[in-house]
Parts: structure tokens; sequence; C-alpha cells
């Protein structure tokens, strides 16, 4: 038996968490508590790395495949593996967990070690996400990851961090429970067809389900992973959370945790329930294209920096949704690939208004002007982070779209055309954000001596930047492992309806 | 065969051996002098175990009227965990609010004999003895701290409604044995399986009478009124016991009853049953929302429990009967905890027991407020708790009868409950301290047992795979 690559990379931070109580939560020994979670959270990223070097780009299966019986009465199992839909996910993971623990290395002030296991804990439970093939075993990873995360925004939030955390765990959970309702109906039809009960997605796959419950079941799934996306028009919790959450809580939210959604409709509820899928698609796509256009209208007018980047994941991630729904092989490996550049510069983007807000304990765009003569490097990896999330052609956003915008294009053109809109207005909004903030004459004294860019901070900054040229660059080293994954995909769902395709929508 | 015919009784008479002990004890202490009379109840809980197990796959059958079959025996075990727990996390109370040793750990000794009776009885009269055996030890407990005006009121209010119930039953009873000429549940049965055509009014309305009586004692909406005063009323160790082992017994013999004897007319009893699962699991949980008592919130949550574990005996299935054992074992082991937490942080000077008496708990007892973190979790569901595998093993027994509109009515408002839940998580970590220093230490023995309890609900949660095959074990061998 080969060494459980998988399990070992859900074990691992929870090690560290569990190494972590055994030390005194106090003033001296903070700096062990970092250490250590830095160190675990950065070995997870190596995995992930090793994980990566091993995988065969070629294969289109799951690989590292590993399984347990867990409840065998109910057919539960510990079942894991990834592809390549996952396998970056899980990179991006453990990428950005130690560098949201760095990027708040000095805006946490109090239990220390408690946010440290929170953390780490998270981690785990993102990871167990990403890894499941076992729906039940998906469903408890995706229901624990509700409790750090609650406590990170809850414990080391903004002012109103108590209402945001409840409103983020309410809305979330109000969303599952009716999934779980929709995979112990799924678990009840394998076993009315086979007499075995069953939770393993790819025994599910294979399930032919009637055309009306499939309908029931995508709406349950769906609707789940739209309050995760956030998809207009359930997107009301996440500014409320974005903003009140600490740097890192925002930065794992907006680059981890929004993708679980799209990666669920990639990976349950399109192959799943195709016949319904292909039926709802184009209403996704529809509420994808409101969430580009009132993202991008909303985030223009905010005067706060961090409900600005909250609402243009809005607009970001309804792009996304264009992408999958348009169920072509661009489309959704552009979708899979934006999840990526997203996670990346919104998290990028989060970490530099923290930066400026534990400067200045403000976060209002009013309160800010003219730093670039006082921070030139930071108002540098500001730049360039915002013509990322923009899309500029070279850096990672631009594949991303183009992918998108040409598989929503050979799927629906109006669609397409009013999601481009969405470029142009991500462009208007990011830049005249960035002029107000950076350009133009220092108007507040308190901006004036501002320190530039600590080592700690170039120490966040510069991973980022780098990943921003390089899959701007060379998409195709990250494209490679994606695309055999997705053509499964978008074939599993087009044999199981063959109309479609020669309607030729 | 003589000798093995008493074999059933034995885990009760262990227990209630234990009590007998207890009593004799207390009358032999000196004023002032103290003794370890709890630990008679343990060695009593021990042995009951130990002929649980023994008695384990034998189905023995005592009397004709006492059967420690598989589903009793679980339910037994449960009760014998329940009554650990209760012991241990009594203790402090006992001590701080000098209340006679003796007769407290005898009186829920008694009561626990009572329940395990009730668990294994096969008769409708002997279920009926075993309902009171249980139900007077509880009345007293309420009432125990006699300077309490409000713990007598909550046990004057339980009794009166306790007894009103206790008619109803025993008038059911009357009528059942009217019809059918027997109080044996197998032989009522079968008369009512022979009879082909529908059930004549009077029949329905022996039913009808039953089923408040249990629906009483389960406090199941609208029968729950009792529920909330006596809950606040009783010390909250006392309630920790009665919220757990009154309704693992009582839900043991309500299922045995209406799922053997009465199963011929689930027809008109389903629909019923229906109908109250639904307005209990709403009302039990939007109730709570508005509580500012900790005891309180947790009464109408026991309340929304109650109403998963009716819908688990509605669907009725071989998942659902598995689902109410399971159900039951992490229900109380979780409401116990919760119920220890108030009970270590419970003084004379301050009894902690509103919401915001708990801002700053995580401050100032991190391991306590840890605790109580998991026990809350665990009530409101979320994995890798026991309470969540429990309400998935409701809720796919109610798919599986096909219930799913019960089924969306039931993690709906387990989502809610969450929001009352987290209000107590809110206080402990997210609220400061208004004033340093209310909390008591807590003693060693109440933060073993609440480390255990901990423990027991993580292990249920990740690895249930034992106790889920034990249950389903257990009603194979009847109904």
């Amino acid at each position: 038996m080969s060494f459980p690559i998988l399990t070992s990379l859900v074990v691992l931070p929870l090690v560290g968490a569990i190494l972590l109580l055994f030390v005194n939560d106090d003033e001296p020994h903070a700096g062990l508590i970092r250490n250590i979670s830095l160190v675990v959270s950065g070995l997870v990223f190596a995995e992930t790395l090793l994980l990566w070097s091993r995988f065969s780009s070629g294969s289109a299966e799951f690989q590292f495949i590993e399984r347990h019986d867990w409840i065998p009465a109910f057919g539960i199992t510990y079942f894991v593996g990834v592809d390549g839909i996952s396998l970056l996910l899980l990179v991006l993971t453990g990428f950005l967990t130690p560098l949201a623990l760095v990027g708040s290395w000095e805006s946490v002030h109090h239990r220390m070690r408690a946010f440290c296991v929170c953390l780490l804990l998270l981690e785990s439970a993102m990871i167990g996400v990403f890894v499941s093939l076992d729906l039940f075993l998906f469903y408890v990873f995706w229901d624990a990851m509700l409790i750090p995360m609650y406590f990170l925004i809850g414990i080391w939030g903004y002012d109103r961090r108590v209402y945001a955390a409840l409103k983020f765990l309410l809305y979330t959970m109000a969303g599952s429970v009716l999934m779980l309702l929709a995979i112990l109906g799924l678990a009840y039809l394998h076993n009315t067809a086979t007499g075995v009960y069953s939770f393993d997605l790819l025994k599910l796959y294979t399930l032919s389900i009637p055309p009306n419950l499939q309908f029931w079941f995508f709406l349950a799934f769906a609707l789940a992973f739209a309050i995760k996306v956030p998809l207009f028009p359930f997107h009301t919790w996440l500014p409320d959370a974005h903003v009140q959450a600490p740097t890192a809580g925002s930065v794992i939210l907006a680059g981890v945790l929004l993708k679980m959604g799209i990666y669920g409709y990639v990976r349950f509820a399109f192959p799943l329930f195709p016949i319904a899928a292909t039926f709802f698609a184009p209403y996704l796509g529809i509420l994808g294209v409101i969430g580009i256009i009132y993202g991008a209208l909303v985030a223009m007018v905010q005067p706060d920096l961090k409900k600005l980047v909250a609402y243009s994941s809005v607009s970001h991630l309804g792009i996304v949704i264009v992408g999958i729904a348009s169920m072509t092989q661009q489309g959704v490996e552009g979708g899979v690939y934006q999840m990526l550049n997203h996670g990346v510069s919104t998290g990028g983007l989060f970490l530099i208004v923290g930066m400026l807000s534990d400067r200045r304990h403000t976060r209002l765009i009013a309160e800010f002007g003219g730093l670039k003569r006082v921070m030139p490097h930071l108002v540098a990896a500001f730049l360039i982070i915002t013509l990322s999330s923009i899309g500029l052609p070279g850096l990672n956003g631009f594949v991303g779209e183009f992918l998108i915008l040409l598989g929503a294009f050979r799927a629906d053109p109006k669609l397409a055309a009013f999601a481009t809109t969405g470029v142009i207005l991500s462009a208007t909004y990011m830049l005249w954000m960035f002029q107000r903030v950076n350009y133009g004459p220092v108007t507040n004294e308190k901006n004036a001596a501002l320190k530039d860019l600590s080592p700690r901070e170039w120490a966040v900054l510069v991973p980022i930047i780098a990943l921003v040229v390089l899959m701007g660059v060379v998409p195709n080293l990250f494209l490679r492992p994606i695309g055999p994954s997705v053509d499964r995909v978008v074939n599993q769902i087009h044999q199981a309806v063959p109309v479609r395709i020669q309607a030729g929508r | 065969m003589m000798m093995r015919s008493f074999h059933a009784i034995v885990p009760m008479a262990c227990v209630a051996a234990a009590g007998i002990a207890a009593m004799t004890a207390e009358a032999f202490r000196g004023r002032g002098e103290r003794m370890p009379i709890g630990g008679l109840g343990v060695v009593g809980l021990v042995g009951a175990a130990f002929a649980s197990i023994v008695l384990w796959n034998h189905n023995v059958i005592s009397f004709g009227v006492v059967a420690a079959d598989n589903f009793g025996l679980f339910v037994t075990m449960t009760l014998i965990v329940i009554g650990l727990l209760s012991l241990a996390i009594s203790a402090p109370t006992v001590e701080r609010e000098g209340l006679p040793q003796g007769e407290y750990y005898a009186l829920m000794l008694f009561s626990l004999s009572g329940m395990m009776l009730m668990a294994t009885a096969v008769d409708l009269l002997v279920i009926f003895l075993a309902l009171e055996v249980m139900s007077i030890g509880v009345y007293i407990l309420t009432g125990i701290r006699r300077d309490s005006p409000a713990s007598t009121e909550a046990a004057f209010k339980y009794f009166l409604l306790g007894a009103f119930s206790s008619a109803f039953f025993l008038y059911g009873i009357a009528f059942t044995y009217g019809l059918t000429g027997s109080t044996r549940l197998d032989r009522i049965g079968s008369l009512i399986a022979a009879q082909a055509m529908a059930p004549t009014p009077m029949e329905l309305l022996a039913l009808g009478l039953l089923f408040v009586g249990f629906a009483f004692k389960v406090s199941a909406v609208p029968f729950h009124m009792w529920t909330p005063d006596a809950y606040e009323g009783a010390p909250p160790a006392v309630t920790g016991f009665m919220s757990t082992g009154v309704k693992a017994a009582a839900f043991a013999a309500f299922a045995r009853v209406f799922l053997s004897a009465f199963e011929p007319l689930r027809a008109d009893w389903g629909a019923a049953l229906w109908v109250i699962a639904a307005a209990t699991m709403v009302i039990g949980t939007v109730v709570g929302l508005a509580q500012s008592n900790v005891k309180r919130m947790l009464a109408y949550s026991s309340i929304a429990h109650g109403g998963y574990l009716l819908l688990a005996l509605l669907s009725a299935n071989d998942v659902g009967k598995g689902a109410i054992l399971f159900y039951l074992l992490s229900y109380g082991i979780t409401n116990l905890g919760a119920f220890g937490v108030i009970a270590a942080l419970d003084t004379k000077e301050h009894p902690n027991d509103q919401i915001r008496d708990y801002a700053g708990l995580g401050h100032e007892h991190p391991g306590l407020a840890a605790l109580m973190t998991i026990f809350l979790l665990s009530l409101g569901g979320f994995p890798p708790m026991a309470g969540f595998i429990a309400k998935w093993y409701v809720f796919s027994a109610a798919i599986k009868a096909g219930y799913s509109w019960l089924a969306i009515i039931g993690v709906l408002t387990s989502v809610v409950s969450v929001f009352f839940y987290l209000r107590i998580v809110v206080m402990m970590y997210m609220t400061p301290a208004d004033s340093p220093a209310r909390f008591p230490q807590v003693p060693k023995l109440v933060a073993v047992a609440l480390v255990v309890s901990a423990v027991l609900i993580i292990y249920l949660g990740i690895l249930p795979t034992r106790i889920i095959d034990l249950a389903a074990a257990s009603i194979s061998t009847i109904f």
C-alpha cells in the first residue's frame, strides 16, 4: 500500500492544531505558536506541491485514491482522491493559508493560539472538502468547515463581527441542510436500484435518476452552492462577512471558501444531475450575469475598501458561473482556472487592504490618497494585483476571462456579450478606487508618515505577484492537469443529454 | 428455567438495591458526616451494566412481563451512562446546596430503576408501574431544594400535570383491557391485527389516551407546557437527569407500545404523530429563540429534540428504530454534558443561569467553555459530533419512509436552533465579562465527567459504526 498522501494532507493541519493545544496561550509563547503554525501550514503547502509533481496530468481519472469502510451499514466510505479540478484547488489552499497566517502576524493581538488552531482546523476541513469523493464525507467536511470560520470572524473580526459571523453561518447552513436531504435521497435511490446504500460519488455518477427527482435534487444542491459562491441574489452574507472578518479570514474566505461553491457545481451538481443541470444552466448563467453587473455597480460606489473588494468578488464569481454554466470545454476550463486566479488576486487584494488598515485603522477610501509618494513599494504591488484582478493581458486574470467568454459565446452569444461588460466595469471600479487611494497629493496628513513594506509584508506579497505573472505567462502549466478532468465532466453531461448539442445552443 | 425467569430484572434490581443501600446509609449518617453515598450508586450501576452485557442476545423474559431483549438492554445501557454522568454532575450541587445526600441519590437510583423497568416492560400495567416509579422520584428531585420557591413551584406543576397524564395513560390501559381482555403487548397486538376491518371508535379512544399519556412524558407539543417550568426550577443536575433519562425511558416504551401492539393501527396514529412531530420541532425551536435563561432555552431545545425522535418513531422502519436508539444515547450524553456545565457554574449566590451570565467564560474557564461549545455544537448537529450522526440517522429514516416534508422541517428547524445554541457561544467567547471572577472552581469529578462526555460525543461522531451496528442489531430482535 502506498503512502496515504491525501489523508496525511487532511491530518497534518489537525496534528498541528493539537500540538498547539500543548503550548501556553500567552504573550511570551506567541512567537512559538506562530512558528509552529507557520511550519505546519508550510509543510502542507510543500506536500500539495509534491502531490502536484506526482500527479499524472494526462489522466482524467481520480488519482491517489484511498477507500476505507466507515459506516458499512449505510455504505458510507472514507473515499478520497483528486483529479485535475481539485488538485490545483488543494495547492491554492496550501498556498494561501501560510500567507494568511503571515499576513495577520501583527493584526492579531489576543488569543493567538486559538486563532492559529482555528486557521489550521479550517485548512484541514477545506482540504477535506476538496478531496472527498464520498458525499457523506464531503458533507461532514463542508459543515465542519463552518465552525472555525465562524470563530475566526466572530472573535477576531471588526465591530459588527458577531452579527456577520452568525449571518455567514446561518446562511451557509440553511443552504446546505437541504443538500444533506438530497444526498440522503440519492443514497436511497441507489438502494432501490441496486439493493445497497451508497454515498460513493463514482457509483452515484452512474445511477440513472428520474428527471423529476433530478430537478429537486439539483435545486437542493444548487441552492447550497449558490449561497456559497455567492450567486446573486444569495450574496448578501458576503459583504458583511468579508468586511467584518480579520484579514486572514477574508483571504481564506475569498480565496478558498467561495471556490467551494463553484467546485460543488462542477464536481457534484452538474455531473450527478445532467438533465436538470442542462435545464437550469441558462438560468444560472443569467443569475451570473446579473451578479457580474450588479456586483460591479455596487462595488463602484463603496466607500470602504474591503467592501469594494467583497462586491468585486460577487462580480468576478459571476463570470466564473457564466463560464461553467456554458457547459463547454473552454467555459468550464476557464471557470476552473479563473477560480485559481480569483483566489490569488483577491487574496492579494485583501492582504493589501489589511496592510493599509493595520497602518491607518481605517479602510475608507476617502481617508487615503496619494499613497504612491509615501509607500511606493506597497503601491507597486497593489497596482500589479489590481491589474491582475481587472484581467490585463499578461497577467493571470486575462487567461481565465478569455476562456470563459469564449466558452460562453459558443453557448449563448447574448449572455457572453453582457458578461463582457463585467470586464469593462471591473476596470472602472478597480482603477477608480486605485486612483483615489494612491494618486494625487497626500490629502490627509496621517498618511504622510506611513511606513512602506516591512520584510514580513514583502514575504507575503512576493509569492502572490510571482504567481500572478506566472499564471498569466505560462497558463498551460496550470491548464494541463485541469484539461482532461474538465473534458471528462463536460462529456459526462453531454452524453446524458445529447439533445442540447444538436440544438446548437 | 425457574431461576432463569428472574434474570431479566437483574439490572434494575442492582440499581434499586443501590438505592436502598443509599437510604440505609443516610439513616446511619451522623449530622454533618460525609459519606461516599454517590459511590453506592456507581457500584449499583456498574453491576447493572455487567448484568446487561451478560443478558445481551439472550432475550430473557421474566414473569412474562419484563423482556430483556436487546432493544430494552440498549436503552438500559443508555440509562446506565446517563445515570453515571448524572451522579457525577450531581456531586457539587448536593455539596453546595447542602441537600440530603442519601435522599437525593436514593431517589435518583429508584427513578433510574423505574426507567429501566419502563424500557423493558412488555405489559401495559407494568409500564404504568414503571412510569410511576420513575416519575415520583423525579417529582421529588425537582423540588428537593425546599427553601427555593421556584423549585417548589416547578415540582408542584410537574407533579400535577404528570399525575394528570398518568390518569390519561391509565384510562387508556383500562379501555385497551376492556377491548382486548389483556394488558400484554403481544396479545393486544395479535388481537388488533386479527380484526381486518376499520378500527372501532373505542379502539381509537384507547389509542388516543395512551398516546396523550406518552406525549406528556416525552414533552411533545401541545403537551409540553410543564417542561420549561420544571426544567428551570429544578437543580441543574436534576434537570440534566430528567431531560435525558425520562425521555429515554418514555421513548423506549412509546416505541415498544406503538410499534408492536398498535402497529396495525399505524394509519390512524401516524397522521396524528405527523402533526405532533412537526409542531414539536417547530415550537420547540421557535420558542427557544426567545429565551434568556439557559435552562429554559435547553428545555425548549429538548422539546425540539423530542420532535426529531418522534420523526424517527413515525418513520417506523428499521432505520427509524435504530435511529431512536442512537439518538437517545447521543442526545443523552450531550444534554447531560451541557447541564453538567450549568451545574458546575451554579452556586447559591449566583445561579449563573442567564445567557448573559456566560459572558467572558471563554476567558476565565477556557476548558469549560470549550467543553460547552462541543456540547452545544453537538446539540446543533454539527459534524464531527455525535449530534450530527444522530440527526443524519433520523433524517435518513424519514427520507426512506417518504416523509420528505417532515425531514425538510426537521433540517430547517435544526438550522434555527443553531442560532440559539450559538448565543451562548457568542457570550462565552465574543462578549467581555461585566463582573470578573463570578465563576466557581469546577470540581474534579465534574471535570472528569464532562471530559468523558465530550470524548464520547466526538467518538460517536467520528466512529459511530459500532454503536450504529449495535442499535441495528437491537431492533432486529423485536417488532
